[in-house]
């Protein structure tokens, strides 16, 4: 089973609404994405918890649907 | 103690062992690229670890995704403490930050 990136996009900014999220299909069968997000939300989080709040945003469907994601996360860039 | 055994086994190992990688296949014959990459970063820096096959139990498969409250394996646990998964690990591994936390916590390593 696989997931559009357009569903992954919209389930992480369902629960970080401030997210920028660049998700890249790295095989183009729409089963191995590569997703760089940034939101204010990882202030002050560690990366296992920055990670952590990106799969809980995918509501238990890393691991099933998606296979693979690999995931960079980062504090937004600062103006 | 806790009310799963599973989780009493997971816990048991991660306090026996500074470094338990808990990975699909063994660091000889990795059964997942994912795991491949995390079990090669820790030979290359020539750190004792112990290795946990999840494929070999499925218990502890389903069991480490609740234990640590991260749905992929690997994971990669240092002195007790998750460290990361494969993505966090290769980060750190690229940047020398995990050649320092293993220093930190006084773990031998030769790079």
């Amino acid at each position: 089973m696989a997931m559009d990136a357009i569903e992954i996009e919209t389930l992480i900014k369902a629960s970080l609404p401030d997210a920028q999220v660049t998700i890249e299909d790295l095989r183009g069968d729409g089963d191995h994405y590569s997703a760089y997000v940034t939101s204010v939300e990882f202030a002050g989080k560690s990366r296992v918890q920055q990670h952590q709040l990106i799969y809980s945003a995918l509501k238990g469907r890393m691991g099933n649907e998606l296979h693979a994601l690999a995931l960079q996360t980062s504090l937004p860039k600062s103006n | 103690m806790s009310d799963n055994p599973v989780f009493d086994r997971i816990q048991s190992e991660i306090d026996s062992n500074d470094v338990v990688l808990f990975m699909k296949g063994s660091p000889m014959f990795p059964q997942c690229g994912f795991s491949a990459a995390i079990s090669h970063a820790l030979t290359t820096l020539e750190v004792k670890f112990k290795s946990v096959d999840v494929l070999e139990d499925g218990d502890i498969r389903n069991g480490i995704k609740d234990f640590t409250n991260w749905p992929t394996i690997p994971q990669l646990y240092l002195k007790g403490e998750f460290v990361g998964g494969c993505d966090i690990i290769r980060e750190m591994f690229e940047a020398g930050e995990l050649q320092q936390l293993f220093k930190e916590k006084g773990i031998e390593i030769t790079a």
